[in-house]
């Protein structure tokens, strides 16, 4: 079906997986409240399974998007690999979500229906945020994706870290994105449209036409999409709110919320504003280079394992930093497939920090995983592979990642951006595997907390992240590819090139424009 | 005749195999020993033999070429194309022989001495799969896959350190082998890079070929590349200054500290040299300074190595300073000569510590029975074994004058052949330093005739230091643990003979073979490309040493510099008294020094470990703990509170913190933003 956003149906239909969950998200707020006697009883377990329904059907909803046709580059919906791919991540990680949040919720008197429709429409957001091309609906799915995120960090209320995370969190999170509406304004002042395509056009390819106002516009999107990724120095929030949400909160935020914010980052800055790589390549390698170094020095001495996970996401980020400072289909392609090892990776070590941490969030200290391997052994083995491919250990998924980001930057000449990425996960290395170390190197202190019971659901999400993990790390080949057309349809589309030409240069090839290159070496 | 492999992956994978087999019942039935007992042997044996069904058709035919086995592509991706192929050569078929064969001797030697432990089935675990990867990393066709195995044997052999996890000391071994590995691997994968951005290519057989064109004979990229490389294997195999783990791993199982730490994970970088012969060959500075520091590690090992007292920390040091003599081999260029005192010090290494593992196990026995709380492993209390550890005894005399390089020994040919390959290649530009190399690698075998003398004195001669009630349970060990002992004095007697040097070939008694230099011829295949780069660029080699004399007559002199010391060793160390280790007085003046190993632990923890723990807690403090407030804001703070920003509720104090860190990112920003506004 070729779409080119004649009518509202067609909006309907571009927006089908979108549509199709905020419509179920209402839906299971209904069962909910109807289905209950009493308003302070917990949901019925159904909810749960419905909502793994409604993702899957919405993963189904975006298998068919790839029958569309977009009939324009400037559609205000993107049509393109890129924005599938992303939507079947954030669906992924909302599954996991599910999966190992049912105990837990349990456990912690949480059981309602509401925190899954939270949870939805927080997935419709990312979807939004990530695979819209226009500042307007992207500041909306940002908001979108950002309320039911801080409702959900203060989802336990009878904890005070909760409380103190969310509120945070919020006043944090409106600060920035104060920021990023600003900067929105500011880049409508300069290009007079908000339009992502259009903005490139009207600064033009060697950026030689952008008003001031869109360079400082551009620079506080910047700021929002810093503070969202979570890269130094916006990331002070981060460990507070990581640590006060419950434990599969902070899983999804880790994992989805980040990959999200990524994704609408490099969309933007990869369609708008590639005429002004050459300034907004600097900012992004000098926050890589301060991401990677400050979280995983402090993460080396961090005795709190939710804390040092934390931090280790800040440490990712970083080194997403990096792919997207490389600015290729390379850099994009590396960046998605880091992406999604990424999430199966955060939300399987969260998992078992969820189990471990066991009720009322006791056991979160690194003292509480020794001899949790021999105890367990599955769980010891799972979270073994986990951390091995957090730290980047060969024939693991992180391996390959950390491969390809490496490749991305050399091939763009940023020699030492690679050398302080390896140097930074070497450093890593170290507080991954002291956890491991923990597990089958110690013997359980006195007192240690009673085994970990773990749902079928868990086991089975765990189990199937980890093998996926390595499989990724053994064959990477399928995602690879997959990573590759997304990534390409994002630069080699027209938006990049054949709009933000300049007539001076006129006949050019449209790839090489894309092929985003400094006037002078960005470091 | 072509050559045709047979079943070259199945060598690789049998022993993933007895991992996953030997893992199970580590979890599952940790009590269970029989599976492992008979899996974690068979599993090596079975791939040793495959391997030997290579080898003599690999004799057979005599392949130019490297035989790329293929797997699949492993990292497909437009221009970075790693297959996961096995590539089998001369050296990397002799690499799985020593590997498999050695590995297969120790494997049935810990039948033995792992019988009581709780963790059997998890020992054979990790130790096989330990033999895995270090088949990868040398049957691996690119740089990728020679990583994932040096990772992965990076990987086994802490776990295996740390496998006696109750003891602090296992585990502090653990973490230091762990840190001085990373800064190891930190310049494996630049140079990795490196070679990727320069040839556009990972794989060995592309990137050898493309080398002599992509870099300029001496250039900086290259010579970059190979100390990047270079020091990647001075983490792996222990040399200065990267060699203070390799001593302290001792901590782990014997068997383990042969295997691992002496016959084959430690010889990993040696390998690489080699491997990646071509590209030294092309950096004739990197090539100084491999030897250079092979040479000085040499020398420097073997001075600790005169004052410890233990007897597993004494064969430590010997094998930092025995990798050390590879290193010169491989790092002047002749790369069969490090090879092959690789391939003999595997085997006498192996036995020595097998033997150690032997006289600690009978020494921990018959102070188990008595509940002494003395250390097994002190030689100061051992003394007179000979008398109870017969064949023990027997083998480590043999694997001593091995390493001391006394004729016949395999120990004489491989040293004395690096030592006269140093000497015949101290002529042009590196005239000076190939002759001190030299005399360094001289005095350093000295010194490693006179260490191990005295091992051997102080173990096995005069009279027992053990209370009579101990004396009574010194027993030899089972047969499970003698007959490797035996097999390995067998190989380090003949292993020699494989590359007997063409001037001693032709002396009358001294070396009659019908093939010199045999290993040299065999391993030509492999190392005729960066011959041709050295032949083309240095000049010929010298017939005769820097201060005159042939070949002959120094392997004569080193011969005979060995005996001596031997005999001259055994009369000074028999004479001293020694007292019981608890009883002994602490030792002072240089031997005190020595004994401290020359403080650079010490040193090393003062300038490199605190500076660094220091500052990352530090940064913990300042960001996590959210102390920034009184370093740096605490006006801003002060400001913010008068304004009543947040409302006096949410006044922690961090909120604000937050909120300036972000508004000082603002900043950052912004510096990139202004060069463009003006």
């Amino acid at each position: 079906m070729n779409i080119d956003f004649s009518s509202q149906i067609q909006y309907i239909v571009a927006l089908l997986p979108e549509v199709l969950l905020t419509v179920w998200a209402m839906l299971i707020l209904l069962v909910d409240v109807f289905q209950k006697e009493d308003r302070s009883e917990p949901s019925s377990p159904a909810i749960a399974w419905l909502t793994l329904l409604g993702l899957l059907l919405a993963g189904a909803a975006n298998l068919w998007l790839l029958t569309l046709r977009e009939a324009t580059p400037t559609g205000v919906i993107a049509l393109d690999g890129f924005r599938v791919f992303t939507n079947f991540l954030f669906l992924l990680a909302g599954v996991l979500f599910v999966l190992i949040s049912t105990r837990y919720l349990e456990e912690e008197r949480l059981r309602l229906g509401e925190l899954y429709v939270l949870m939805l429409l927080s997935t419709v957001g990312m979807m939004l945020f990530a695979g819209t091309r226009d500042l307007m609906l992207i500041f909306l799915g940002l908001e979108l994706l950002s309320v039911p995120i801080y409702v959900l960090t203060g989802a336990n209320r009878r904890s005070r870290l909760s409380a103190e995370g969310a509120i945070k969190y919020f006043l944090l999170g409106a600060f920035s994105s104060a920021f990023f509406l600003f900067g929105i304004a500011l880049v409508y002042g300069g290009a007079r449209t908000t339009n992502l395509t259009l903005v490139a056009q009207a600064i033009g390819v060697d950026g030689l036409r952008a008003n001031p106002l869109v360079t400082i516009g551009m620079a506080l999107l910047a700021v929002g999409f810093g503070f969202k990724v979570a890269a130094v120095p916006f990331h002070m929030w981060t460990p507070d709110a990581y640590e006060g949400a419950p434990a599969p909160v902070t899983a999804f935020m880790a994992a989805s919320v980040k990959a999200a914010a990524f994704a609408a980052f490099l969309r933007v800055f990869l369609t708008a504003f590639p005429g002004l790589y050459d300034t907004w390549g600097r900012m992004v390698f000098w926050l890589a280079i301060l991401t990677m170094v400050v979280a995983n020095l402090t993460a080396l001495v961090e005795p709190n394992v939710k804390r040092m996970l934390a931090y280790s996401s800040i440490a990712h980020a970083g080194y997403l930093l990096v792919a997207l400072a490389s600015a290729s289909v390379i850099g994009a392609a590396s960046f998605l497939f880091y992406l999604v090892i990424y999430t199966l990776m955060t939300i399987g070590a969260f998992a078992v920090m969820v189990a471990v941490a066991g009720r009322g969030e006791e056991w979160l200290d690194i003292e509480s995983y020794s001899g949790l391997g021999w105890r367990q052994p599955l769980l010891g083995v799972v979270m073994t592979i986990f951390l091995l491919s957090l730290a980047g250990f060969p024939f693991t998924g992180g391996f390959i990642g950390k491969v390809f980001i490496l490749r991305a930057a050399v091939e763009k000449g940023m020699n030492w951006l690679a050398v302080i990425l390896v140097l930074t996960s070497l450093v890593s290395y170290w507080y991954y595997l002291r956890v491991a170390w923990y597990m089958w190197f110690r013997e359980a202190p006195a007192g240690a907390p009673q085994p970990v019971r773990t749902p079928r659901a868990m086991t089975a999400a765990l189990v199937a992240a980890a093998i996926l993990v390595v499989a990724l790390g053994v064959a990477p080949g399928g995602l690879l590819r997959a990573a590759q057309d997304g990534a390409s349809a994002l630069l080699q589309a027209p938006a990049a090139c054949t709009y933000g030409r300049s007539p001076a240069r006129g006949g050019g090839a449209g790839a090489d424009v894309c092929h985003l290159t400094p006037r002078r070496p960005l470091g | 005749m072509t050559f045709e492999p047979t079943l070259v992956w199945a060598i690789v994978l049998l022993p993933l195999l007895g991992f996953v087999v030997n893992g199970v019942v580590a979890l599952a039935a940790p009590e269970r020993k029989i599976v492992p007992t008979i899996v974690g042997p068979a599993v090596i044996a079975i791939s040793f033999a495959i391997a030997l069904v290579n080898f003599f058709g690999m004799l057979r035919t005599g392949p130019e070429t490297a035989v790329i086995v293929p797997g699949y592509t492993w990292i497909p991706s437009g221009s970075l194309q790693v297959e996961a192929s096995l590539q089998l050569d001369q050296l990397s078929m002799l690499m799985t022989l020593i590997i498999t064969g050695v590995g297969f001797l120790i494997h049935l030697y810990s039948v033995g001495y792992m019988h009581a432990d709780k963790g059997y089935a998890r020992y054979f675990a990790y130790i096989n799969l330990f033999v895995f990867f270090m088949l990868l990393l040398v049957l691996g066709s690119s740089f990728p896959l020679m990583f994932v195995g040096w990772e992965g044997v990076g990987l086994c052999s802490y776990l295996l350190i740390g496998f006696w996890y109750t003891g602090k000391v296992n585990a502090d071994a653990g973490k230091k082998a762990f840190i001085v590995n990373r800064i190891g691997d930190f310049g494996f994968i630049v140079a990795m890079l490196m070679i990727f951005a320069n040839t556009g290519s990972l794989s060995f057989q592309s990137v050898f070929a493309a080398a002599p064109s992509a870099f300029t004979y001496g250039g900086a990229v290259v010579t970059a590349i190979t100390l990047f490389l270079f020091l990647g294997a001075t983490g792996k195999s222990a040399q200065i200054p990267l060699y203070v783990w390799l001593p302290d791993a001792m901590a782990g199982p014997t068997p383990v500290s042969a295997l691992i730490h002496a016959a084959t994970m430690v010889t990993a970088g040696v390998y690489m040299v080699a491997r990646t012969g071509v590209l030294f060959a092309l950096a004739p500075v990197s090539m100084i300074v491999v030897a250079g520091i092979g040479a000085l590690t040499a020398l420097f090992a073997a001075t600790i190595g005169l004052a410890q007292y233990d007897i597993k920390k004494v064969l430590a040091y010997s094998t930092v300073s025995q990798l050390g003599y590879m290193f010169v081999g491989v790092g002047v260029g002749a790369y069969s000569a490090g090879i092959f005192h690789l391939m003999t010090h595997a085997f006498f290494k192996a036995l020595l510590f097998l033997g150690s593992g032997a006289v600690i196990h009978a020494m921990h026995e018959a102070l188990h029975h008595t509940h002494r709380d003395w250390d097994a492993q002190d030689m100061r209390n051992m003394g007179g074994l000979r008398r109870y550890l017969p064949i023990t005894f027997v083998t480590m005399w043999v694997g001593t004058l091995a390493i001391a390089g006394v004729w016949p020994f395999a120990g004489f040919f491989s040293k004395d052949e690096i030592i006269w390959q140093v000497a015949a290649r101290a002529v042009g530009p590196f005239r000076g330093w190939f002759t001190l190399y030299w005399v360094m690698a001289l005095v350093a075998a000295l010194l490693t005739a006179f260490y191990m003398t005295r091992l051997m004195i102080m173990t096995f001669h005069g009279k027992s230091r053990l209370p009579d009630e101990e004396r009574h349970h010194l027993h030899e060990v089972p047969w499970v643990m003698y007959v490797p002992l035996v097999l390995l004095a067998v190989l380090s007697v003949l292993g020699g003979w494989i590359n007997v040097p063409a001037a001693i070939g032709r002396m009358p008694v001294l070396g009659w073979v019908p093939h010199a230099e045999w290993l040299h011829h065999w391993l030509e295949p492999v190392t005729a490309a960066a011959e041709r780069i050295q032949a083309a660029n240095l000049p010929a080699l010298s017939e005769t040493a820097p201060f005159g004399g042939g070949e002959a007559l120094w392997a004569l002199v080193s011969f005979a510099i060995a005996v001596a010391t031997i005999v001259i060793a055994s009369a000074v160390i028999s004479r001293v008294e020694y007292r019981p280790a608890l009883e002994s007085a602490a030792p002072a003046g240089f031997r005190r020094v020595l004994f401290r190993k020359w403080y650079v632990d010490e040193i090393y923890d003062a300038l490199v470990v605190r500076p660094v723990i220091r500052a990352s807690r530090w940064l913990w403090r300042w960001i996590d703990q959210g102390l920034i407030d009184g370093v740096l804001v605490n006006g801003a703070a002060r400001l913010s509170r008068m304004v009543g920003w947040f409302g006096s509720r949410l006044q922690t104090g961090q909120i604000n913190t937050y909120a300036f860190a972000v508004v000082l990112g603002v900043i950052f920003l912004f510096l990139f933003v202004f060069p463009r506004l003006f």
